[in-house]
């Protein structure tokens, strides 16, 4: 099919049309009286733009093809080339596939007629953000991509803040506005640097620098908090749970599911500069990915907000790509090309995979908050009765997440748990098979938060009466679900696909692997992973059908649950989601710091009492709070600068750049 | 070669199929010879698992299609960890490199849902069991992982097969003290994870300390019967993972190897019998400072062979 457009359309235009219809699919709502037209225009327009961009996509992909235009401009920062290679386009597919199915929830979850007044902004935001990222990854002139940069963050800022009513929607947008604009500072000092290397704006060809100049390092340090805060690699992901929960959903799906994502290609696409990546490089992200890993998903236990703990796993799942980013140019420097493989590999599919099911996971919050009205999961219960096919695909989202087979997050922690193996045999740095022990550790934890998500919004009683009065979701948020859903599935029964996806981007990234033995043999090992995981699936169905011809012979009956001798149980002496994952807390609160307040109970008839347990920021709260409020105080003074009247800050303006023109003569 | 490779394969799988619950009979018959009883006869849980087979089902209200996939999950997954594993010198029915992760990530689908089924009660009892089970296992997680580490090193191996098959009196010579530690963490591992004394007591009547069983409470007939049949699988399953480190024994001759498996799986109930006989329950605060240290012992092996 994709090959079949080749003689109609070249992919590369069809690539960036898509991405311009995209960001103008919201401009005619923004003009039309009548609600909904507009938003359901921009849906149609979205989803069309997708099919075209992804089957474009695809054939760039998977011909290993690099396409150049030059965007004709009169601005003084040299020539501004759009270049689309196999790791632009492979970065290209969550883009427009988060954005449409999005744009399709958006219908059901954020309708026009309910919300007149934020709509039009969302709706016109929501492609920009979508158009601004699949440009992103065309650009190669650094002041274009920095321009890009700056629409996707800030068109990210208007979308998050869309419920600005409230004081902690503004308070992370805040917060969120400070993080992304520091990164930029760190971006900007990366590209002039980048342009003091190579003597023009545009970004260097792949393997054109060397990493031992003394500008190098700074550079690199640069891109890592940059882009690292972006993609929130801890400790730079302070933005990231505030601004994930507060933001309308599907805009979470898309920021969570992409945005971050973007981070990740800033990185990639540094990496690719050099073609002597010292071992230091490869340490620092591998140490900062695994400890990503780690705390992400120990805060995850620790939330009572459902989407706040969805935020602390995209910390998690950013923590396992950096890993396996780090692993593969620890390979790249130590020249063993198994490494740079399953670690790439295992990185590149992992981003595909954690841009479905964290979507589809996102998007079921916004179902459940739909339905319930609360983000707070000790509120909620029972809820697979009232939405039995949201609670199906949640479970789906729920185990690809945990990276158990046989679903898609499996696959790519495979891959790199390989790698890591593979190196008990490797002449050097024998010690990062210690990695796999702790990314054990990392899957166990998100087995603890994801049973209590799944758990304490799904199964058992209602908790509040909000709960009890849910009501199943709508097509339009059911099928984009279900469509992140297949594809999980797909991934898992067949992992060779997956693989064959990140092959071109892996090649783009390191040409030396271009060969494909590698790929021929790591195909192999999927290919039996399949038949594993098709064979649990048939032992499941055998089992299923035997147990149903024994339960059709004996007499079915229902019956409260048993109550251990208590006759009166009330739903709030359930398990709620806090109670569940008290136990793991406690033996991980040296890394969570939960503030736990437990009453003073005294005499023998002790009243009513009120226990509260909520998890802290650690970073936030203790480290980069006071030392902003260090630097407000000091720097209070100038504070003057700031008065508001515009006149005098154009002032400011000219005399700075007369200043730079003095200097520059 | 390929007649003796289908017969073992035969073998493998009607010795998964029949002989599990085999291993809880001869469990309380040790028991009940410590405490000076008759106890029941060594095929008691057969009897058990046919009879619920034949029971009717007490569905509880609250639950819904999760309570239900609970069990089944359970069992395929479990099943499917059987035919990874080599039972005695003879190497699994399947094996491809990397199949150690798959075999400990089973075991994560199938807690993972024997845990929601168990939450889908609504029942605090039920809860407060897969609060614990969620917990002790992934601290016992990483255990495993440091042992599959040290067993791949041995063997230079990367599937559970050579790995298991690998270890022999002559590894043992050369790397007693890695071995020995890694018994001790495995062995752990093996009595938590099947919620043995001293981490979880199945026998005991009150359901607030319970862990394992707690969790299938309101699990009755057909499914409890596929519950205990899987529980019995696991234990075999992590049994023979733990058998080949401690009672590496191997004759050449595949008969014989396969009944020194059987003997050696019988020893390993009888052990398990009387740590049971001999120890009481640890305090529940207790369970995870004996998982973590476990997992360093398992560590200190790991270190011990690839400095």
């Amino acid at each position: 099919m994709f090959f079949a457009l080749q003689g109609i359309l070249d992919p590369g235009l069809m690539v960036l049309v898509a991405a311009i219809v995209v960001g103008c699919a919201g401009v005619p709502g923004l003009f039309l009286k009548k609600p909904g037209t507009g938003q359901a225009f921009a849906a149609v327009a979205t989803i069309l733009a997708t099919l075209a961009g992804v089957a474009a996509s695809m054939q760039l992909l998977f011909s290993y093809t690099t396409i150049t235009y030059v965007l004709e401009w009169n601005l003084p920062f040299g020539p501004c080339e759009l270049v689309i290679d196999p790791l632009s386009a492979f970065f290209m597919l969550p883009v427009f596939l988060v954005s449409a199915a999005g744009s399709l929830f958006a219908l059901g979850y954020w309708p026009s007629a309910e919300h007149r007044t934020t709509e039009r902004g969302l709706t016109f935001f929501y492609g920009l953000l979508a158009s601004s990222m699949a440009i992103l990854l065309m650009a190669r002139n650094g002041v274009f991509f920095i321009m890009l940069w700056e629409v996707m963050a800030l068109s990210a800022y208007f979308l998050l803040v869309t419920e600005h009513e409230s004081n902690d929607v503004r308070r992370a947008g805040i917060v969120y506005l400070i993080a992304t604009h520091t990164g930029t500072a760190a971006l900007f000092v990366y590209f002039s640097l980048l342009a003091a290397q190579t003597g023009s704006f545009l970004l260097p060809a792949a393997g054109s620098l060397s990493a031992l100049s003394p500008f190098a390092t700074i550079i690199a340090l640069s891109a890592f908090i940059g882009f690292g805060a972006k993609a929130g690699i801890m400790p730079l992901h302070i933005w990231l749970p505030s601004a994930h929960a507060n933001a309308p959903s599907h805009v979470s799906a898309l920021m969570s599911g992409v945005m971050l994502k973007m981070g990740l290609y800033g990185i990639f696409r540094t990496l690719t500069y050099f073609y002597d990546p010292p071992l230091l490089w490869g340490a620092v992200l591998t140490v900062t990915g695994i400890t990503s890993a780690l705390f992400g998903i120990a805060f995850a236990v620790a939330q009572r907000d459902m989407k706040r703990l969805l935020a602390c796993s995209s910390i998690e799942n950013i923590g396992i790509i950096t890993t396996g980013i780090g692993v593969a140019l620890l390979g790249v420097s130590s020249h063993n090309t198994t490494l740079v493989y399953l670690g790439m590999a295992g990185a590149l599919l992992h981003i595909l995979n954690h841009s479905f099911f964290k979507p589809l996971l996102f998007l079921g919050a916004g179902a459940i908050i739909h339905a319930t009205g609360t983000r707070e999961m000790n509120l909620m219960g029972g809820l697979g009765k009232g939405m039995p096919r949201v609670a199906l695909l949640f479970m789906i989202g729920s185990v690809a997440i945990c990276g158990i087979p046989p679903l898609n997050g499996f696959v790519s922690e495979f891959l790199l748990y390989l790698g890591f193996f593979k190196q008990l045999k490797a002449d050097s740095l024998v010690y990062l098979v210690l990695l796999a022990p702790l990314l054990a550790l990392v899957g166990g934890l998100a087995v603890i938060a994801f049973s209590k998500l799944f758990s304490s919004v799904f199964l058992g009683t209602p908790r509040s009466p909000a709960a009890a009065h849910s009501h199943e979701a709508g097509l339009t948020i059911l099928v984009p679900m279900a469509f992140f859903a297949l594809i999980c599935l797909l991934i898992g029964i067949a992992p060779q696909l997956g693989l064959h996806l990140v092959s071109p981007a892996i090649t783009s990234f390191y040409p030396k692997l271009a060969s494909t033995e590698l790929s021929v043999e790591y195909g192999a090992i999927l290919g039996r992973l399949s038949l594993s995981g098709a064979l649990l699936l048939a032992v499941a169905v055998v089992a299923m059908f035997l147990w149903r011809w024994r339960l059709g012979k004996s007499p079915v009956t229902s019956a409260p649950t048993w109550g251990c001798g208590y006759k009166r149980g009330t739903a709030r002496m359930q398990y709620g989601a806090s109670s569940f994952s008290e136990l793991a807390v406690s033996v991980f609160n040296g890394i969570i710091r939960q503030r736990i307040g437990r009453p003073k109970l005294t005499g023998l008839f002790p009243g009513a009492a009120h226990c509260s347990e909520v998890p802290t920021e650690t970073i936030l709260e203790r480290i980069i709070v006071p030392l902003f409020t260090i630097a407000g105080v000091s720097f209070a003074f100038l504070r003057r600068l700031q008065h508001g009247q515009m006149h005098l800050y154009m002032l400011y303006v000219f005399v700075t750049l007369f200043i730079l023109m003095l200097w520059a003569h | 070669m390929m007649n003796s490779t289908i017969a073992n394969c035969t073998i493998h799988i009607f010795l998964a199929l029949v002989m599990p619950p085999l291993l809880l009979g001869v469990i309380g018959k040790t028991k009940a010879a410590f405490a000076g009883r008759v106890g029941a006869p060594f095929l008691q849980p057969y009897h058990d698992i046919l009879r619920l087979l034949r029971k009717g089902t007490v569905f509880s209200t609250t639950t819904s299609w999760v309570f239900r996939a609970g069990p089944i999950v359970a069992l395929a997954t479990t099943a499917v960890a059987s035919l990874l594993i080599p039972f005695g010198a003879h190497s699994s029915p399947i094996s491809f490199t990397g199949d150690m992760i798959l075999y400990a990530y089973l075991f994560a689908l199938g807690r993972f849902f024997t845990m929601l089924a168990a939450l889908d009660t609504g029942s605090s009892f039920e809860g407060m069991g897969s609060a614990r089970e969620a917990t002790y296992s992934c601290l016992a997680e990483p255990t495993l992982f440091f042992a599959l580490i040290t067993l791949s090193r041995l063997s230079g191996s990367y599937s559970l097969s050579n790995m298991l098959v690998n270890i022999s009196f002559g590894v043992w010579l050369n790397n007693g003290a890695a071995l020995l530690l890694l018994v001790g963490g495995m062995f752990v591992v093996l009595l938590a994870e099947n919620c043995r004394i001293p981490f979880d007591d199945p026998n005991t009547h009150l359901e607030l300390t319970m862990i394992h069983e707690v969790m299938v409470l309101d699990h009755s007939g057909p499914a409890f019967a596929i519950i205990q049949y899987a529980a019995a699988l696991k234990l075999f399953v992590l049994g023979a993972f733990f058998v080949h480190l401690a009672l590496p024994y191997a004759t050449g001759n595949p008969y014989l190897d396969w009944g020194l498996f059987i003997i050696s799986m019988l020893e390993l109930a009888v052990v398990i019998g009387i740590v049971e006989s001999v120890m009481a329950r640890l305090r529940l605060i207790r369970v995870p400072q004996l998982l973590v240290a476990a997992t360093i012992l398992a560590a200190f092996s790991t270190l011990l062979v690839i400095r």
